[in-house]
């Protein structure tokens, strides 16, 4: 999972340098500044974080084998998950409504395709969870099997990581 | 053979924390965010924002993978390889903003 979590590092590497390197050279707007709504993001960026809590205290009670706790926290995980991919979907709609599309700019090309593997990555992860809840259900998934739960935590938080990188370098540092 | 291996690997591995230090740290992430979102709205700062925010945002990081992730409590050779796909994402990133002129740090015009 390291291995493929440092590959991942150089996906997102190269995805972000190209960001940073297009953003500002768009020949038409709409540009960065004019278009991110900082607080909504802001709230996105919180639930992110929020969910790496719920994971590693999932882990927890695998760990200690508290079963029932530990469906809740992966539940809940999994909500959160929905929640910023909801939140991402909004964000999305209101920026094509206000004229950026893939295919606008140098800078929507670039935003769409960071964020949008972001947000891939981050419904990967949904799926992941809720497999694990369902296996929890069907009664396979025991004290035993904590490192299933951690390898899924390792993933996950690496998507909140990721996200850190992004809300700093392209929403909080737009210019 | 396996009890040595066990042994060596219990040299450099130590205990997972409990749910009340995750739950710490998750107050002491929110609160870095909340200063970030904070600086980014104080017009004073603009000029510094980024000298601001990209050690904040290296604080967060590193708080999560040491403290979530357990880098900290793992084996080193984990933090190695992960060290190792982050040192080639951050050096791509770097290289490419200053091979196109995109210099991150506040620069003075003329």
């Amino acid at each position: 999972m390291w291995a493929f979590l440092a590959s991942d590092c150089m996906f997102f590497g190269t995805l972000i340098a190209t960001y940073m390197v297009y953003k500002n050279r768009s020949l038409d707007g709409p540009l960065p500044r004019e278009t991110f709504d900082v607080p909504y993001t802001s709230v996105s960026a919180f639930v992110l974080l929020l969910s790496s809590l719920t994971m590693v205290l999932a882990l927890a009670a695998i760990q200690h084998g508290q079963e029932r706790k530990m469906r809740i926290w992966l539940g809940a995980t999994a909500l959160l998950g929905c929640v910023f991919l909801g939140g991402q979907f909004y964000e999305f709609t209101t920026f094509y409504q206000d004229g950026l599309t893939l295919s606008r700019n140098l800078f929507g090309s670039t935003f769409f395709t960071l964020t949008g593997f972001h947000g891939t990555h981050v419904a990967i992860g949904v799926f992941w969870l809720a497999s694990l809840v369902a296996q929890s259900f069907r009664g396979r998934l025991h004290q035993g099997h904590s490192l299933l739960v951690e390898i899924a935590g390792l993933y996950w938080h690496f998507v909140d990581i990721v996200w850190i990188l992004i809300f700093t370098l392209v929403y909080l540092i737009p210019d | 053979m396996a009890h040595e291996t066990h042994a060596a690997h219990g040299a450099v591995e130590h205990a997972h924390p409990g749910p009340k230090t995750y739950t710490i740290i998750g107050v002491f992430l929110a609160i870095i965010t909340l200063v970030e979102v904070w600086v980014y709205n104080v017009e004073a700062v603009r000029p510094y924002l980024v000298l601001i925010l990209l050690p904040l945002s290296a604080v967060k990081f590193a708080t999560v993978v040491g403290a979530y992730m357990h880098l900290r409590f793992d084996h080193p050779i984990f933090t190695a390889i992960f060290g190792f796909g982050l040192l080639v994402a951050a050096s791509v990133i770097t290289a490419l903003m200053f091979l196109f002129g995109q210099y991150p740090l506040p620069h003075h015009a003329g």
